[in-house]
């Protein structure tokens, strides 16, 4: 088992005859994943990687059975797609798109919210690295070979440094159920709790991996989850000790503008939480495996 | 992106906010003009600089004649001003607004947000004006009135007019609190704002309301949508190298110490900075070069950090993902060869291709010192650091323009 994503899940691939999308599109193929179409208005009927194309996502979903979406629309689009994904039926999509305008993303959470929950599609990014789970499929743009198949969990902000816990716990054998990217977006699909609970959920993760850093309230609102419900482990750390208040450190989100959301104070707020606090970044992996070790749930791979 | 106070005043007054007759004035004659054109017998000559706290700085000047209204006008014009937002270096004034001074009964603060825990634009409203809105959440956190507005439909009168009351304004106000506030939100919504702030909103001797301060800021993710507010723009606002990176495609924040980062990806960035803390140094700036690290934009990412005379080493820590480390060490090699890189410099590559990454350093016969972690890219860059700066004595080691060369 994995969480959100396995070699199953049809997933089909909006704005796939661009450059990056096919380019990722065959990676995804490459990697393992069931890629059954893919979405780009206009060119429907036509083919890419073998595959067809469709002009709207609920004939995608009609003909291929596509539960799962993954959105390289570009900026001024990507909202409109991402709705256009809730309202076909589709249950998971990820968005790689960066640069979304925050008020479209307002628009695009309040319109899933019209669907009952069962109903309701899960939406992880914008601006994200995607969704993995080792050995099964991937629905990003992620190098598959720094994951090896296992049973710690990951979630994190940025893409980069999700790429580091994971090479970090590959070289000390630890492997990972399913990795997460939520993003570095101010309003973004999946928080670090909606993960967390799916984590928690999972018969096969035993440990999760978190990976925050300055800016908004999600880390607090996942403290207050792994307090109150979370019977796993989770190892932390948070990104931007050095960032000054006020200025925003690449990701749109990561700017420390309110009470409780420097590194310091969120790292304050999990610890109090009983989550494992990896004091530097470099400590990503040796934590995890220490709690690994601690708890006897070594598995390994 | 931010814009300056008569910039916001314009935009609010077209969506129905009372704002005081004012004029732009770019030198004293100017300003003296202005006056005389706006009427009355006293003025307020504001500096326009993109930050708060301009007053206590001295860039603010109530005047009660042409003559002191010039002679503010030449004081503030190219001035330095330092706030509290500003940092050390501060903002220089190039642009001055002149209004007509307003006589003030009371003050009340007017903000609005977009708050990421509701996912909702947040007003937030104050009877205490004038402070700055920490030290009223400080000082008196019950004095602040918050309204959520439910996107699909918008801001409601009612909810402006709870405001109103709120705030304990006189019935015969409540008209014109209420089209004030539902302008400012519709102007946030339209505009696509990020922050809309009246600080303060005044009660005038006359009895109406007037928006003596105006701040606004703006998503630059929308601003491909807003050419108008794209306009608006002033780089002489902006730090130079920030305004130069982000025409580069390339994402930079000036820091205050001395170990220059070039690195792939915004979290990756910050956990580098921390490292280099951790190790005991300081990070002289954040710079993320984004996904496709070509040679190209690692030459452009080494010429701006160069171009910090602060900097005295540098640490590049690539995570290749999609790109491959051969790719990127390419990417090094050329650049060093067009960029006179004369501080020590640590390259940590990670991912994809390592190997031919490593050989291809290793071949250039470069002087750079090589990592293989994360941990001992930050241990080696600041040590190296340290030993540069005691061989040039204790002074900037990189303005003596020594070749460092240690340990290739």
């Amino acid at each position: 088992m994995s969480i959100l994503l396995d070699d199953k899940t049809p997933v089909i691939v909006q704005g796939i005859t661009g450059r990056i999308g096919a380019f990722h599109a065959e990676e995804m193929i490459k990697y393992g994943t069931k890629v059954v179409g893919g979405v780009t208005p206009g060119k429907g009927g036509g083919e890419v990687l073998g595959l067809p194309v469709f002009n709207t996502v609920k004939e995608a979903v009609a003909a291929t059975g596509a539960t799962a979406s993954l959105v390289f629309v570009p900026p001024p689009f990507a909202a409109d797609s991402i709705m256009e994904a809730a309202d076909a039926g589709i249950r998971l999509s990820v968005s790689i798109t960066d640069g979304i305008p925050a008020q479209d993303m307002i628009r695009v959470k309040r319109y899933m919210r019209r669907y009952r929950w069962e109903n309701r599609m899960q939406l992880i990014g914008p601006n994200c690295a995607g969704v993995i789970s080792p050995g099964k499929a991937m629905m990003g743009i992620m190098p598959g070979h720094i994951y090896i198949p296992g049973s710690v969990g990951i979630v994190g902000r940025s893409g980069t440094l999700g790429y580091e816990a994971a090479s970090q716990m590959k070289d000390l054998g630890i492997g990972v159920s399913t990795s997460i990217g939520i993003g570095g977006d101010p309003i973004n699909g999946s928080s670090f709790k909606d993960i967390l609970e799916l984590f928690e959920q999972d018969p096969e993760t035993k440990a999760v991996m978190m990976i925050g850093e300055i800016g908004g309230p999600q880390e607090a609102e996942a403290a207050e989850f792994v307090r109150d419900h979370m019977t796993k482990p989770v190892v932390a750390y948070v990104a931007g000790l050095t960032a000054p208040k006020g200025r925003r450190m690449g990701h749109a989100g990561a700017i420390i503008s309110a009470f409780g959301e420097t590194a310091v104070e969120k790292v304050e707020i999990l610890k109090n939480a009983g989550v494992v606090i990896a004091e530097r970044p470099s400590d990503l992996g040796a934590t995890m495996a220490a709690v690994l070790n601690e708890r006897e749930l070594r598995t390994g791979t | 992106m931010e814009i300056h106070e008569y910039q916001a005043k314009e935009l609010l007054a077209d969506f129905g906010v009372p704002v005081p007759r004012g004029g732009l004035a770019y030198s004293p004659e100017q300003a003296a003009y202005r006056a005389t054109e706006i009427g009355g017998n006293q003025w307020v000559v504001k500096a326009q600089i993109h930050s708060g706290g301009r007053g206590k700085a001295g860039g603010i000047k109530v005047c009660s004649n042409e003559h002191e209204v010039w002679d503010a006008a030449e004081e503030l014009l190219g001035k330095r001003l330092v706030t509290h937002q500003t940092g050390a270096r501060g903002k220089v004034v190039y642009r001055l607004f002149v209004e007509a001074a307003a006589a003030i009964q009371r003050e009340i603060y007017l903000g609005f947000v977009l708050d990421r825990k509701s996912e909702r634009v947040m007003v937030v409203a104050s009877a205490e004006g004038g402070m700055e809105i920490e030290e009223i959440a400080q000082e008196r956190p019950e004095s602040i009135l918050r309204v959520s507005v439910e996107p699909a439909v918008g801001m409601q009168a009612f909810q402006a007019r709870e405001l109103a009351f709120g705030l304990g304004l006189e019935p015969e106000l409540t008209a014109q609190a209420v089209s004030t506030i539902l302008g400012c939100y519709r102007a946030f919504r339209e505009l696509d704002a990020t922050m809309v702030e009246i600080n303060p909103l005044v009660v005038t001797d006359e009895g109406g309301l007037l928006a003596l301060d105006a701040k606004m800021s703006f998503d630059d993710n929308a601003l491909f949508r807003r050419p108008n507010i794209s306009e608006l723009r002033d780089k002489s606002q902006e730090d130079p190298r920030e305004t130069q990176a982000e025409d580069r495609g390339l994402s930079y924040v000036g820091l205050d110490g001395n170990i220059g980062c070039i690195v792939n990806g915004a979290g990756l960035a910050m956990a580098t900075m921390d490292m280099i803390k951790h190790a005991g140094g300081e990070p002289a700036n954040f710079l993320d070069i984004g996904g496709g690290a070509t040679p190209e934009r690692v030459a452009k990412a080494f010429r701006l950090v160069l171009s910090d005379d602060k900097v005295e080493a540098i640490l590049v820590n690539i995570f290749a993902g999609i790109n491959r480390c051969d790719w990127v060490a390419e990417g090094i090699v050329q650049a060093l060869e067009k960029e006179q890189v004369d501080v020590p410099l640590v390259v940590r590559l990670s991912g994809t291709n390592i190997e031919e990454g490593r050989q291809i350093l290793t071949r250039s016969g470069l002087p750079i010192i090589r990592a293989n972690t994360l941990a001992e890219a930050a241990e080696r860059v600041v040590e190296a650091w340290k030993q540069d700066r005691s061989a040039n004595g204790s002074g900037n080691g990189s303005a003596s323009g020594s070749a460092s060369g240690s340990g290739a």
